[in-house]
């Protein structure tokens, strides 16, 4: 813990110093500061060397699997390689040192690279127009559905069309993201082949259907074949169709969410366009939308007049801001490298190689003892497959959990597991296409040994994991009100509390 | 069998190799990768290219996007006095170096912690010293931004009070504003301002006690203030707030704190802010992490939005480590009853964050939040030296940005801006358009980076410009 290394007095970086002239004009700064606005007590920070905190973090990173350790299947997360030429670029000061702020003249450079994202961005998804500026996949849900809410106020509905309908299969943020914008949830089953059942959509849509949420390949990895009619559905009851993008990889250069009817289109930059998860973010959520919404979306928007960029604020119908600035610019530089990386060809060859790679890997462990794969398992998936492992379970008392932990014991990252919730014992695995035959062999081999494994010692499975820097960790512990400590000030008043 | 590629697999495809594909479709019992898309109907399936551009070798890419940079004007090139919301300050090497580790950079959300442990210590660290700064108990690992993290926190307090009014200071940075506004219509929440003391700009206690009452959810300040000044009356403030059974909800800039009272002090409920100038380029805006905080109360940590990192043991007690809070509370388990829909965050963000505080420790932190203030005020006082120009426009102490009315000089901030470039210095952010009543004014921000000389050639020029103009 940071906290406890170190010395009294010593410093790990030393700023600028402020000048005799400037020292004596201005005075003593602590008598500008109003006496009851100074800080009167000790910050409890650590004080390391230069040298001791690089140790430190060095040491932490080592403690820790990333894609550029190995396969990382995480389900619905497109863990792809993260090219290195495109941290490069981002960190380059003609970008890191620009303020959003400056004269339009002084950042032609950068207007440009978004404004052509933003047309490479909607030429993918075939949409109209793509704003760049959510954060993140749910930010761009929650413009979604509140471009949606826009949309019908504008046609004085909003009142009436209060639903916003969900798949089951669906991913968390969608249904939260449709609550915050104000809407309320219908969730929509799936039919036997774990498509959308589509007599079961009829019955949820009605005149307070604002959208419907949907992913596509949805979170099975199966493409929803009746998209035609879901759309229909959809707009025939005055709703709208959103396009949740996580799971765009596949489709890209095979077919485009705007061109199946979808009005709402976010996608996970972070995902799809190479750019690093870093632990959680920062990612990227564009959104790409049709002709009729392009003028909810929020301002600015890039313009170009033929001669020059533009930062354009003026549209009366705009939602707003969901956010300061424009995006996150050092993510959305990364995408447009990526793209230019790749091309068209390139892009189709992602979506090729990752459905290639998950019907391999689908293929390998469906002939392993105790794995299932739930709904239509003769159909091909898409970029990730689901498995159930309740079988296994049930014969030997291992769970999906104990899978994904022993997984770790194989120097192996562990698929997304428990989601989604109309699987058992689900594992999802995405393995992406930047992971080469050999690795993915790897991974069934593993998991065909830790099935073994649970038929004949399921302990060394439901102990797992043995190898890694921690054996499992107390997660009841630490979100529990009388142990949990979320910060190291919390964690020292507790224990003073238990003396 | 031919490769659309060519003879080469891409670098990042390893399996875009013809003969590994051959054998894994054998393997699946296919002639064709095309048979795996069967399900996509005939009707949506691409039938022309995308229309992008051919792929550019690895040297080509950098030198079209190193090209394109290049018409960028930076920092470097010419003094930048701009503020208000991502400020410029130097980001240590070392910085750069951790967060570029692959382990770090390459990781997803810590759901397998036993070998995340590197990456939820870091966030754990980032929360202890975000704590230690603002002198709250428990901070969670970044919102977006500070913008939504305000919009979060408006949400909380109109949750935790099931009160529906927040109010906020009329002096605020306007896309914040934007912000809190959207994020709180959808939750029936509405946003009121309080005016202020035309001569200090500090929030009119007065105007404050006329609009708080049983409905307000929560009393929002900024500390400094979107227009650089100190507030001063915090504890009165905090208090008019807690007698009406509201929420106190303060945000901050952290590299303020070093030297400023922190919010924890003045019995904050909330904090939010910016942990972008803790170690995190400008990079146009994007990204910025936004930071949340809030006391050690059970009803409030429950409903905070976002992942929070905590300390825990293995199961068998043997060792300590880190994994994922509360996590009930979050979309992934709550769906549409989530405390936010937030997933992804700005991870990264807060670990390079942890990394910058460590580095400076207490006295850096200090010492930064004084040189900032001598450099400000140093520009400040020979600004205010300069015929027909008013700094700054109100009487407060000012901390790292401050403004600068023109009225007298009978020239507008625009046209004083663009005489400034022709210099190749940029001046501050045009703020007379957002507060009118404030006149030609435009706010302006010095910080460590900025050297004396600098400040000196900005005074030079203004001067120039406005003599040239008065003669
Ligand atoms: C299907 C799906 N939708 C939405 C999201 C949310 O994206 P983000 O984490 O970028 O907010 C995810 C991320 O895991 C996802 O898998």
């Amino acid at each position: 813990m940071i906290f406890n290394i170190g010395r009294n007095g010593r410093r790990g970086h030393v700023l600028p110093k402020v000048g005799e002239k400037v020292r004596h004009t201005v005075g003593d700064v602590s008598m500008l500061i109003p006496k009851n606005m100074q800080r009167k007590s000790q910050l409890r920070l650590p004080e390391l060397s230069e040298v001791e905190a690089v140790r430190h973090f060095t040491r932490l990173s080592e403690m820790n699997y990333g894609v550029d350790s190995g396969l990382y299947p995480l389900g619905s997360c497109t863990m792809k390689y993260n090219p290195k030429i495109n941290e490069l670029l981002a960190d380059l000061s003609t970008i890191n040192t620009v303020h959003p702020y400056q004269d339009e003249s002084t950042v032609q450079g950068i207007l440009e690279i978004l404004y052509r994202l933003e047309c490479w961005l909607a030429e993918i998804t075939g949409t109209y127009k793509v704003c760049l500026q959510p954060a993140a996949g749910a930010h761009g849900e929650f413009l979604g559905t509140l471009l949606m809410r826009a949309y019908h106020q504008l046609n004085g509905e909003y009142e009436r069309r209060n639903e916003v309908i969900v798949p089951d299969s669906a991913h968390g943020t969608n249904p939260a993201s449709a609550a915050m914008a104000g809407f309320n949830e219908v969730v929509a089953p799936s039919d036997g082949d774990g498509c959308v059942n589509l007599a079961a959509l009829k019955a949820a849509v009605s005149e307070r259907t604002a959208g419907l949420m949907l992913t596509n390949p949805n979170t099975l990895g199966i493409f929803e074949k009746n998209i035609e009619e879901i759309a229909r559905i959809v707009h025939d009851a005055g709703g709208l169709l959103y396009y949740d993008g996580a799971n765009l990889n596949p489709i890209l250069g095979k077919a485009r969410p705007g061109d199946m009817g979808f009005d709402i289109v976010h996608m996970n930059i972070h995902k799809t366009f190479g750019t690093p998860h870093g632990g959680g973010g920062p990612g990227a959520g564009p959104v790409g939308v049709s002709e009729e919404l392009a003028k909810f979306l929020p301002v600015p928007r890039i313009v170009f007049d033929d001669e020059r960029y533009r930062l354009d604020y003026d549209e009366p119908y705009s939602i707003g801001k969901i956010r300061s600035f424009y995006g996150n610019v050092a993510v959305l530089l990364k995408a447009y490298a990526y793209i230019l990386s790749l091309g068209g060809e390139g892009l189709m060859e992602v979506a090729e190689v990752s459905v290639l790679n998950a019907n391999y890997l689908m293929k390998k462990l469906k002939e392993i003892k105790g794995l299932t794969l739930p709904y239509n398992s003769e159909k091909p998936r898409k970029h990730e497959c689901v498995f159930s492992a309740k079988p296994l379970k049930n014969d030997t008392g291992v769970s999906a959990l104990n899978i994904a932990k022993r997984l770790l014991d194989y120097g192996l990252h562990a698929p997304t597991i428990y989601f989604p919730l109309i699987v058992d014992e689900a594992l999802m695995i995405e393995p992406t296409e930047t992971f080469e035959k050999e690795e993915l062999d790897r991974f069934v081999e593993a998991v065909r040994k830790i099935s073994e494994e649970a038929y004949t010692k399921p302990e060394i499975v439901s102990k797992a994991p043995h190898n890694t820097a921690v054996s499992r960790l107390d997660e009841v512990k630490a979100s529990h009100p009388r142990t949990m400590a979320l910060s190291w000030r919390m964690h020292l008043k507790r224990n003073r509390h238990d003396l | 069998m031919v490769n659309r590629l060519g003879k080469n697999t891409h670098p990042y495809i390893p399996n875009s190799l013809p003969e590994v594909k051959q054998e894994m479709m054998q393997e699946i019992g296919i002639k064709s990768i095309d048979e795996l898309y069967v399900d996509i109907p005939e009707k949506y399936r691409l039938k022309k290219s995308l229309n992008l551009p051919e792929a550019l070798s690895e040297f080509e890419v950098k030198k079209h996007v190193e090209a394109l940079l290049s018409k960028n004007r930076t920092c470097s090139d010419m003094p930048v006095f701009l503020g208000a919301g991502c400020w410029p300050h130097y980001v240590p090497a070392v910085v750069r170096e951790i967060v570029q580790r692959g382990e770090l950079l390459t990781c997803y959300t810590p759901y397998q912690p036993e070998i995340a442990q590197g990456m939820l210590q870091a966030l754990f660290e980032y929360q202890s010293m975000i704590c230690e700064l603002t002198g709250m108990e428990v901070t969670n690992c970044s919102i977006y931004d500070w913008a939504s993290a305000l919009g979060e926190a408006a949400r909380m307090a109109a949750r935790l009070t099931r009160r529906s009014e927040i109010l906020i200071p009329k002096i605020i940075h306007p896309e914040r504003a934007a912000t809190l506004h959207v994020y709180t219509e959808p939750a029936g929440v509405s946003v009121n301002q309080i005016a202020y003391d035309s001569e200090t700009g500090q929030i009119s206690l007065e105007d404050l006690r006329s609009k708080i009452s049983d409905k307000t959810a929560a009393v929002y300040i900024e500390n400094p203030s979107y227009l650089g000044f100190i507030e001063t009356q915090v504890d009165k403030i905090s208090k008019e707030t807690h007698e009406h059974g509201a929420l106190f909800i303060v945000g901050v800039d952290p590299t303020s704190l070093g030297i400023l009272k922190p919010p924890g002090e003045y019995d904050a409920d909330i904090v939010v802010g910016e942990a972008q100038p803790l170690g995190n380029s400008m990079n146009f805006g994007g990204p910025l992490s936004g930071i949340f905080a809030c006391r050690d109360d059970l009803k409030l940590i429950r409903q905070m939005p976002g992942r929070i990192t905590g300390m825990t043991t293995t199961l068998d007690g043997g060792r300590q480590g880190f994994c994922m809070a509360l996590q009930t509370r979050e979309q992934h388990i709550r769906r549409e009853k989530a405390t936010s829909n937030i997933c992804s965050n700005e991870a990264l963000c807060a670990v390079a964050s942890a990394v910058y505080m460590a580095l400076l420790g207490p006295e850096g932190l200090r010492e930064l939040g004084e040189t900032i203030m001598y450099k400000a005020n140093y520009a400040m006082h020979l600004l205010s030296k300069i015929d027909g120009v008013k700094v700054p426009v109100f009487k407060s102490a000012h901390f790292k940005e401050f403004t600068v009315n023109f009225d007298d000089s009978g020239l507008s901030v625009k046209e004083v801006h663009e005489k400034l470039l022709q210099r190749r210095i940029h001046g501050g952010k045009d703020v007379s358009k957002e507060l009118p009543e404030l006149g030609e004014t435009a706010l302006y921000c010095v910080t460590e980076i900025h050297s004396r000389e600098e400040i000196e050639r900005l005074a030079a020029a203004l001067n120039e410009i406005l003599d040239g103009r008065r003669r």
